[in-house]
């Protein structure tokens, strides 16, 4: 096919973001400089987001058989980006601003990776192709073994980046087993392809059941869900936190949003094993992560276990499938992308710079609020909002949901939900509480006493901006978000 | 474009608190007091200028006295909808009334991060008067929930824990949070259940009251939805099996975070039974009345029997309030017009006798350094005007004539008793059985041998002044009630209305 003026410009947010990590990765070649790898990083990104409205202009446009770009896509674009533009200043703040202090290995490459799992995710958010999913998971997935590892001289890191690597490998072989079966089965490669065939049949052949089924088992690897979980909090507590951040936001809305358009050309109910399955998966996610939340006394621990139970409520959404599901979805992942963003940032911030060990048991976080009140205020907003209480953007995400599972009658679902919910109410106020406790004498960690003035606080202070006023008026990002359909 | 000001006066207020307190340690309590005072002067304004004759009713769109709409969220029909009848206006005068006593008695007892705390109080005072405003279901939602938080860290940060340290402040603060936060999760359930319903038959997304007034429900998802705000109302209440949050809670509480909870935050479900669960679901009340009259005699004699076992004086107050919700709630199913009349009663003045004697076991607290009722005991020679104070809020809670409490009680009883003679019967047990808890307390803490010499410092001009204002308001209300019972009558009429109608529906279909 030829390629036209329109095929580059729909391209541009990616084009953009790998020729950024090309010139970062030439930058380090010619002469290493932190702040200059930083700065083209954000630049770099900064440009890819601005080139989202052109793309937005030129949509719906596919090009080759891989990448369609439509609404839905620019809108996780947009998202990725984002996220990915915040864990890189966080990561700048993380390593260090002068040499000496902070991290004492190389500290570029940890933004060539961030830029290529960025490139990942655009692409994954994109494409509409069995290939195209996996080059783009792939591409996601295996710098991140790298990010997790990336404070190698840790134990932990090491531990958790290794885990991660192999149980990464082994949720990408049942897809790739899962992709395979529907081809052999279908005969075409692309969703719109499987899904025709899908829906032909009253009721499909073994073959493709199973192939969707592994199809399902190599996503939820990736999205941590029960019982696919077990890696997740070892590699949040592993990871450095600005790696973890990524990890939680970009990484996990790329692959929920694939998921998700892949459900839209084979809804899930169109056959009661896959939507029983779902379902299943929906409530063990739910109960497992919030009991297991429950006694952890390390922060990213805790936001591990959250997460597991975030995606469960999200779940729901998929397994409706119907009516506001697509914008119920969009909703959420917007206001946890920028919820998690905002409880890893403040984890980072109280880690910075870096000096062996992230700052993440929870007495660490003792009386904070005596000490930093804005810091404190910033992580309370994040934990109500992860509880989803009012005038925080996290209700918005889970009125949402709760409206999706009213509409498609999921009482069950619902009921899990509730008592997730409450159950999820306990820890959250833990960490809450504690952080107005009086404070203990001895403390190891604290942030920087001009946090607020670098752009790393100045960047947290922003989402919790965000995450407090679209709670209290959601109207603009509801307006923009109804538009987000597939297709 | 007062009612957005009525719920903005003490959000702003309390940011100014926490402010000020980098200036000065008493600043803050001064702007709170200057906060809730101008949030009482507005609602006697409006009790003064207003007539109240027009409140919701059966079979016509609902008339307000004041009104405010501002369209909020369109994508799903929700606006900032804030309306003001005599129910709502009598709960507010109450709310500012012990949100000024509530700043006023942690005076001397709060002492470390005064500002926040004055943040927390009226924060709380805030949501409560959006509760009481509010007329979209959302946004009654919104409030609902987010009284919650600031009232969590009132108890978690400056509550006292347990002597025995079995309970402590942290976890009876958890308790409270996640009782209600569940519950209310089942009702937002049951709201988006209602929503959609209407909108299938309808056609038309929307939030507002008077619009899902008039959705048809099919009588078996009415009731599943009916319940679904039942519990969420019933925790908060409290009815009896879902009550355990509430002893703790107050025991653990400071005293201004107790004076608000049994004050006004209980009555928010009274008054959300009132204004939404009755008239949204009349037929499924009416059918479920029996049961919710049931549950509230249980509560009412449960209350008491538990009060009277307590040792610590503050759960003895506490589980006190069980008992008189009870009657609240007996009247509001009982569907009669006295009755009716006679819970907003209740409502008042179990506000103010509730408050004060919390107040009071805040004050004794300050000079004994313990709750324990087994370590007070003939306190009588030794305290200048407590006892004396104490002994008639006792009174009081027992329902002595000329308090507002009798009122309350025997207009509820005597509403009841025409359209349920035995539940009214069954009630009534309930004060036989206040007398005996409310002597046992004063006996207990006041009479008998003392446990020291010497004598406690009395009660200042501050204390005073407080319970005196307490005394003469119940007073005023038990032997001057017209007109409170003005005010409210056309509210009570259409929730009389309402279940008027179903009950009689529910009789024909017999």
């Amino acid at each position: 096919m030829d390629l036209t003026a329109h095929h580059f410009i729909v391209l541009l947010p990616l084009l953009l973001t790998c020729a950024t990590a090309v010139l970062v990765m030439l930058g380090i070649a010619w002469q290493r400089n932190h702040s200059q790898s930083y700065l083209l990083s954000v630049l770099g990104l900064g440009a890819a987001l601005l080139s989202l409205p052109a793309a937005l202009h030129s949509s719906p446009q596919s090009v080759t058989a891989l990448l369609t770009v439509d609404r839905f896509a620019c809108f996780y674009m947009a998202l990725i980006l984002l996220a990915s533009i915040a864990c890189v200043t966080l990561a700048h703040a993380y390593l260090g601003e002068q040499q000496g202090k902070g991290y004492p290995g190389n500290r570029e490459e940890l933004y060539l990776l961030m830029l290529l799992a960025t490139a990942g995710g655009l692409v994954l958010v994109s494409t509409q192709h069995l290939a195209g999913l996996f080059i783009g998971l792939e591409l996601l997935s295996v710098p991140t073994y790298g990010l997790v590892a990336y404070a190698f001289f840790n134990r932990r890191s090491l531990e958790g980046g290794i885990k991660h690597m192999v149980l990464s490998v082994a949720g990408s072989a049942f897809l790739l087993f899962g992709i395979a079966l529907l081809y052999a089965d279908t005969g075409s490669l692309s969703f719109a392809g499987v899904g025709d065939r899908f829906m032909a049949d009253a009721h499909p052949a073994a073959l493709i059941q199973l192939g969707m089924g592994m199809l399902l088992v190599g996503l939820a690897f990736k999205l941590s869900l029960v019982p696919f979980h077990l890696w997740t909090p070892d590699v949040y507590e592993g990871a450095p936190a600005p790696a973890a951040a990524f990890l939680a936001t970009a990484s996990k809305v790329a692959v929920f949003a694939v998921l998700l358009r892949l459900f839209q050309f084979l809804p899930a109910a169109s056959t009661p094993a896959l939507h029983h399955l779902l379902a299943i998966i929906a409530v063990a996610s739910i109960l497992v992560g919030n009991l297991l939340a429950l006694l952890q006394n390390n922060l990213k621990r805790l936001l591990g276990y959250s997460s597991i139970a975030h995606f469960g409520y999200l779940v729901i959404a998929l397994v409706a499938s119907q009516g506001l599901a697509v914008e119920a979805v969009s909703v959420y992942l917007a206001t946890y992308v920028l919820t998690t963003l905002g409880a890893f940032g403040v984890i980072t911030l109280m880690s910075t710079p870096y000096s062996g060990r992230d700052c993440d048991a929870l007495y660490e976080y003792r009386g904070l609020f005596w000490r930093r009140p804005y810091l404190t205020a910033v992580l309370t907003v994040m934990m109500l909002s992860l509880a989803g209480i009012p005038l925080t953007a996290g209700f918005i995400g889970k009125f949402y949901i709760i409206a999706v599972g009213v509409q498609a009658e999921l009482w069950w679902l619902l009921g899990a939900l509730v008592l997730g919910s409450a159950i999820g109410v306990f820890y959250y106020l833990r960490v809450m509480v504690t952080l107005f406790m009086v404070e203990p004498n001895l403390r190891r960690h604290d942030a920087p006493f001009d946090w607020g003035q670098r752009a790393g606080g100045v960047m947290l202070l922003v989402v919790a901006i965000l995450a407090f006023v679209l709670g209290i008026y959601p109207q603009p990002l509801l307006a923009m978000l109804s538009s987000v359909n597939l297709g | 474009m007062i009612l957005p000001w009525l719920v903005l006066i003490p959000f702003i207020g309390g940011l100014l608190c926490w402010v000020a307190e980098h200036y000065s340690s008493s600043l803050p309590r001064w702007l709170g007091l200057l906060t809730m005072g101008l949030e009482l002067l507005l609602g006697l304004w409006l009790w003064h200028q207003g007539d109240f004759q027009l409140a919701p009713a059966a079979g016509s769109p609902p008339a307000w006295e004041l009104e405010f709409k501002y369209i909020w969220i369109q994508r799903f029909g929700i606006s900032i909808h804030l309306a003001l009848d005599g129910l709502s206006l009598l709960m507010i005068l109450l709310t500012g009334l012990l949100g000024l006593l509530s700043v006023l008695c942690s005076w001397q007892e709060i002492q470390k991060h005064v500002g926040f705390f004055h943040l927390n109080l009226m924060w709380i005072l805030g949501g409560v008067v959006g509760v009481f405003l509010a007329l979209d279901l959302f946004l009654f939602f919104f409030f609902w929930e987010m009284m919650l938080v600031p009232m969590y860290f009132l108890i978690a940060l400056w509550g006292h824990s347990a002597a025995d340290g079995r309970t402590s402040r942290i976890n009876a603060a958890t308790k409270f949070f996640i009782y209600t936060q569940a519950s209310g999760l089942i009702m937002l359930v049951a709201i988006l259940g209602l929503v959609f319903v209407n909108f299938h038959n309808s056609g038309e997304l929307t939030f507002d009251y008077a619009k899902l007034l008039q959705a048809r429900l099919a009588p078996s998802v009415e009731y599943i939805l009916m319940l679904g705000f039942f519990v969420a109302f019933a925790v908060k209440l409290p009815v009896v099996p879902v009550h355990s949050w509430l002893p703790d809670a107050h025991a653990q509480a400071p005293t201004a975070g107790s004076v608000d909870l049994a004050g006004i935050l209980l009555k928010t479900a009274a008054y959300g039974l009132l204004r939404f669960a009755v008239p949204l679901f009349p037929n499924a009340s009416a059918e479920f009345a029996p049961i919710a009259m049931g549950l509230g005699v249980l509560g009412i004699i449960y209350g008491a029997l538990l009060a009277f076992a307590q040792t610590d004086i503050k759960r003895l107050v506490a589980y006190t309030s069980v008992s008189h919700m009870g009657f609240v709630l007996v009247g509001i199913y009982s569907g009669s017009q006295i009755a009716l009349q006679g819970v907003v009663i209740q409502m008042l003045a179990h506000g103010l006798s509730a408050a004060a004697l919390f107040i009071l076991c805040g004050q004794l607290y300050e000079r004994l350094h313990t709750r324990d009722l087994r370590e007070m005991g003939g306190l009588w020679g030794r305290l200048n005007y407590l006892p004396g104070v104490m002994l008639f809020f006792a009174a009081a809670s027992l329902g002595l004539p000329g308090t507002g409490n009798f009122l309350g009680e025997f207009l509820i009883l005597l509403g009841t008793f025409k359209v349920a003679p035995l539940i009214a019967v069954l009630a009534s047990v309930g004060l036989v059985l206040a007398s005996v808890y409310s002597l046992i307390m004063i006996q207990r803490a006041f009479y008998g041998p003392a446990k020291a010499d010497g004598v406690l410092p009395g009660l200042d001009r501050r204390e005073q002044a407080m319970v005196l204002s307490l005394i003469g308001l119940l007073v005023l209300l038990g032997i001057y009630p017209q007109p409170v019972l003005d005010t409210s009558l056309a509210s009570m009429d259409g929730v009389q209305q309402w279940l008027a109608a179903a009950f009689s529906q529910l009789i024909s279909a017999r």
